[in-house]
């Protein structure tokens, strides 16, 4: 069964078994407005936790997106190359950005749960 | 005073309406700490007539390309403007407008960025251009910041044959972070050495092209050796007219290039202000600097401009910005793009022509003057001499004759004896026969 | 093709629809040489250069010029930007062949009145600010900015203690400056503002450690406020061992009235586009000279001006003895010579007295404004403001307009609008700077039509979502031009970008 977990910086992963998906939150990507690129992590190469791994790119403002977790980044979500909007349109499913073997799973336990990251928002 | 519309009345009534005695009022926050309205060692305000005499007795101290026979480039370069470019930009809408922020009010700067970009990139055999950087040397320094970026690596080899001031910028502006420069300031026309430094550190390989002494090259073998390595090629181009009759730095493989524009539209005006082109491929879009205008629509669908790409830039990326840079250089790009235009093809190929000629022209003479040799197996519009005396001297005792005879290379590299005898000389298509004659008769006299 | 003028407006196709390959506005006499000496990069390609003439030309760039707006055109009440008349005898100046027909590589002996008149602009840059030394190297503020943090980087250097790499800047600064700073390689530390728009001296404190290289303060700040904490601020970052740079985008607010030497500061750029005249021209060019306290005068860039008996003369080589410690070269040659005679010239005309006066009516027209529109608009701190005033989107709460909304409905009265979210400390920003070159009919006007508007607002926003619509094109699909980049005319208009 997959599991989601929220960072503080708007990401959510989604994991199951040992693989997860990373993408931004609805909120997110309201903030940020019209996307028009993402800069995606090549696959093969090493995440660290909390280090920035992507950039997202709107008209007005551009962030870096920090990986939840620790791993190797299995596949990226060329789509977004093409049409960067989807992330707009569905942030949590079809706008999810990479896919990545996490290495270290105590990583998931300073994550947020969905819960608490509404509690963190409603701030 | 002719600037400051308010009037004594005008500023009792708003002083009045705001509720203040007096305008010290307004500044007593700051008179609490520190003093202010102090006295300073600067003359009052002066009547037009006075200023533009003063200014006017400054300028008359100069010799300059107009009352003198004019042979310096360099970096830097007389050219004739036809008379409509300095017409047009001191038009208002274009002299005093600002940056195009709102392009429901700026569609004129935004179009015209647009036909200059596309121009640039046309000359630089290039994919795509952005809006202009202050000027060539700074274009070349943002250049290699791209490409350290780029390649994720920070090996920078110059080849010696760049001007050595922009070499300077370079090394000054991009030599921040953590990076190894290869430049030896050795005496050098030839650029094949460079094929030795390569490694896999280097993100970039940077050659001037026609070069600081005025050699031309086929850069082919060498792009492709560079990006065999994996590292980028920067193609600097400071005379923008030699691009009308050489194989174009795209074509020869360059991965960005950097010019310098000042020789299309702008006087030479002591240095600045210049326009600074800077050109790359499509894949490298998203790590060019500076401002860039692109295509759109508007709500009724009608087809304008705007500023775009903007993330990259200072004001919304901030700390991850590709370059600080805030400005382009506006008016300075405007006259360049109405000097092509005037041109058109033909004009800018037959002009570049001419200045060849007249580069050819001036060699034939100058070799006939006993003990001067050429350096250069090529040229486009400048070439180098070594004289058998020290250049400066040279230089200064042609001066007196009213000739401006070139750079004393020394100037420039003032730690290599071995080439305090050579001279850079220039020759565009507003040097005449007259002016030719000149050079030589006061060569042969300076040389007796 | 279609005709869609209105009136005095006309459409004007791109370059490349009108030129021709074999038109031209410039007559050249043919070239007669048979041989050439390129060599192997010889080339005789067809370029692709559209050329029209004279006429044409002038047509095609006047239809375009009338697209713009202008300050000679109208009030342009940009905060943080200056935009001040443009003396038309600064352009007269300019065009004197002395100057512009020079070239900055003759011998110094032809060109001894071009480094006069730097000489004496430097003066008059140094007198104004209280300062020791001064650059007139940099080419544009931000690289101004470059200038100064890489003096100080190089006095850490110089120190041994190059350990110290945090540079505090305020939340509230202008993003030239994170960006420089970043670009050279300091860590960016953000102080907020305080619930005056005032730097939070706590904060500030808490984030000096022995790290702390220095901090990158606007003075006035961009919330139009003068920093009333500096000379304690300055006192405090010396002690600490920093260095305190100071952002002179807002000089125009203190020139000839306080000396920002006084407060405390060791490098400062100074916008000659914004306090001193020199025109905008579309987005450039600019040139931001540096001033410099007497403890980083000698890491000042090359070239440097110097004067011996009665000659002037450059010192220009990274190994010339008296530059052993500059930190290098900002730029080929000497600098924005074209933008010094024009800044001279307006600094003649003013003098002191004059110069005075300039930020005396600047602040005036400010805290006018700011008294005339504080009952409808929402002003962001209370108190007077000093020549550029900071409002809120507070007032447009419950009306469904949003800043960007009432700003382009601001087009639709014949102005250009106020700066907008900027600085970022405040909700919806308008920032408002008159200048001292705008008549008090001018700002009567402004204001009349602020309130106009304001009011209006509470009709609804559709008006205001609809703005504008006098223009000649009206609000484009910037999210369209990001996501398909098309930055250049092709042939068969092919789409340009991947």
């Amino acid at each position: 069964m997959a599991e989601i977990y929220f960072t503080k910086d708007h990401e959510w992963i989604k994991v199951e078994d040992n693989i997860g998906v990373v993408g931004i939150t609805v909120y997110a990507s309201e903030q940020l407005g019209d996307i028009v690129f993402v800069e995606l992590p090549e696959e093969g190469i090493t995440a660290e936790i909390g280090k920035d791994i992507a950039v997202v790119e709107s008209v007005k403002a551009a962030s870096e997106i920090y990986s939840p977790v620790s791993g190797t980044v299995i596949k990226s979500n060329e789509d977004l190359n093409s049409t960067p909007e989807i992330v707009n349109e569905d942030p949590v499913g079809k706008g999810w950005f990479y896919e990545i073997k996490i290495s270290n799973n105590d990583e998931l336990s300073g994550l947020m749960s969905e819960e608490e990251y509404k509690k963190h928002i409603g701030d | 005073m002719r600037y400051l519309p308010l009037t004594k009345n005008d500023r009792e009534e708003m002083l009045s309406t705001i509720g203040a005695n007096n305008i010290d009022e307004l500044f007593s926050n700051i008179a609490e700490k520190v003093s202010i309205n102090p006295k300073f060692n600067l003359p009052n305000h002066k009547t037009e007539m006075e200023v533009e005499k003063h200014l006017s007795l400054l300028s008359d101290k100069n010799l300059h390309a107009d009352n003198s026979s004019f042979f310096i480039g360099g970096g830097s370069y007389k050219h004739h403007i036809p008379a409509s470019v300095d017409h047009i930009i001191q038009r208002s809408e274009f002299l005093t407008s600002y940056t195009p922020y709102q392009p429901e009010i700026s569609q004129g700067t935004l179009q015209y960025l647009y036909e200059f970009q596309t121009q640039v990139s046309l000359l630089t055999g290039m994919d795509i251009s952005n809006a202009s950087m202050y000027d060539g040397s700074t274009a070349a320094a943002e250049a290699v910041s791209m490409a350290k970026r780029i390649t994720k690596r920070n090996g920078v080899i110059l080849s010696n044959t760049i001007h050595p001031h922009y070499a300077d910028v370079i090394k000054t502006v991009s030599g921040i972070k953590d990076t190894d420069f290869v430049y030896n300031r050795k005496f050098s026309i030839e650029i094949d050495h460079l094929f030795n430094e390569v490694d896999d550190n280097t993100a970039c390989v940077v050659v001037q092209n026609p070069d600081f002494f005025g050699s031309c090259y086929d850069l082919s073998s060498l792009a492709k050796f560079v990006q065999s390595k994996g590292a980028l090629l920067i193609v600097v181009v400071t005379e923008v007219l030699s691009l009308g009759m050489m194989k174009s730095p795209g074509s020869m493989g360059a991965d960005i290039v950097a010019c310098e524009g000042q020789s299309l539209g702008n006087p030479m005006n002591f240095g600045g202000p210049y326009v600074g082109l800077l050109s790359t491929k499509n894949k490298y879009l998203r790590q060019i600097p500076g401002r860039i205008v692109g295509e759109s629509e508007d709500v009724d669908g009608k087809k304008g401009f705007v500023l775009t790409l903007s993330a990259r830039e200072q004001h919304i990326r901030r700390e991850k910005a590709t370059s600080n840079i805030c400005t382009n250089s506006g008016l300075c790009s405007l006259a360049f793009t109405i000097h092509l235009t005037l041109l058109g093809e033909k004009g800018f190929k037959r002009l570049s022509r001419l200045n060849h000629e007249s580069a050819l022209n001036l060699k034939e003479k100058i070799l006939k003057i006993p003990e001067v040799k050429l350096l250069n197996k090529s040229f486009f519009n400048e070439f180098t001499i070594e004289l058998p005396i020290k250049g400066e001297l040279f230089v200064d005792r042609m001066a007196e004759k009213g000739v401006l005879a070139g750079i004393p290379v020394s100037r420039l590299i003032n730690n290599n004896k071995e080439l305090d005898n050579f001279i850079v000389v220039a020759s565009t298509e507003t040097n005449t026969e007259d002016d030719m004659n000149s050079y030589i008769e006061s060569a042969n006299e300076v040389l007796r | 093709m279609k005709n869609s003028n209105k009136g005095l407006n006309h459409d004007e196709p791109i370059l490349f629809e009108i030129g021709g390959m074999d038109k031209t506005g410039v007559d050249l006499n043919e070239p007669t040489f048979e041989e050439n000496f390129i060599g192997d990069c010889f080339e005789d390609r067809e370029i692709g250069l559209p050329g029209l003439s004279e006429p044409e030309s002038i047509r095609h760039y006047v239809r375009l010029s009338r697209k713009n707006y202008s300050i000679d055109a109208g009030l342009y009440p940009l905060g943080s930007c200056t935009m001040k008349h443009n003396p038309r005898l600064n352009e007269k100046l300019a065009r004197l062949k002395g100057f512009s027909e020079v070239h900055p590589l003759q011998p110094l002996s032809t060109c001894q009145g071009a480094l006069e008149l730097i000489d004496e602009i430097s003066i008059w840059l140094k007198e104004l600010t209280g300062m020791k030394a001064v650059t007139m190297t940099p080419k544009a503020g931000a690289q101004g900015e470059l200038c100064g943090m890489l003096a100080i980087k190089k006095a850490i250097e110089a120190r041994n203690e190059c350990h110290r790499t945090k540079v505090l800047v305020p939340d509230s600064a202008h993003g030239t400056n994170p960006a420089t700073a970043a670009f050279l390689g300091f860590d960016v530390v953000t102080i907020k503002s305080d619930k005056n728009g005032r730097l939070n001296f706590d904060d500030f404190k808490e984030n000096v450690d022995k790290n702390f290289a220095a901090a990158m303060i606007t003075n006035p700040n961009t919330c139009g406020l003068f920093e009333d904490e500096i000379i304690e601020i300055a006192n405090y970052i010396h002690d600490a061992g920093g260095y305190l740079y100071c952002d002179g985008a807002n000089f125009n607010a203190l020139v000839g009235k306080v000396r920002p030497g006084d407060l405390g500061i060791d490098a400062m750029h100074i916008n000659l586009h914004k306090t001193f005249s020199t025109p905008h021209g579309g987005g450039g060019p600019g040139s931001g000279p540096v001033v410099f306290s007497d403890i980083l005068k000698e890491f000042c860039p090359a070239p440097l001006l110097k004067k011996d008996e009665d000659n002037y003369y450059l010192v220009e080589n990274h190994n010339d003895k008296d530059i052993d410690k500059s930190f290098g070269r900002l730029c080929v040659f000497h600098g924005q010579m074209g933008m010094f005679v024009r800044a001279l010239s307006y600094m003649m005309s003013h003098g002191s007295d004059g110069l005075r006066q300039v930020s005396e009516d600047a602040v005036l027209n400010a805290n006018y404004i700011k008294s005339s529109l504080e009952d409808i608009l929402t002003p962001a701190y209370e108190g007077y403001c000093m020549h550029e005033v900071l409002f809120n989107d507070d007032f447009l709460s419950g009306t469904g307009v949003e800043t960007i909304d009432f700003a382009k409905a601001l087009i639709d009265k014949g102005y250009h609008p106020m700066t907008i979210y900027f600085p970022l400390v405040v909700h919806g920003a308008l920032l408002v700077e008159p200048t001292e070159t705008e008549s008090k009919n001018s700002i009567d006007q402004f204001i009349e039509t602020i309130r106009e508007l304001a009011s209006k607002t509470q009709d609804g926003e559709e008006f205001f979502k609809k703005a504008p619509i006098y223009t000649p094109i009206r609000r484009l699909d910037e999210t369209k031009a990001a996501r398909n980049p098309v930055l250049r005319w092709q042939k068969n208009d092919v789409i340009a970008a991947e």
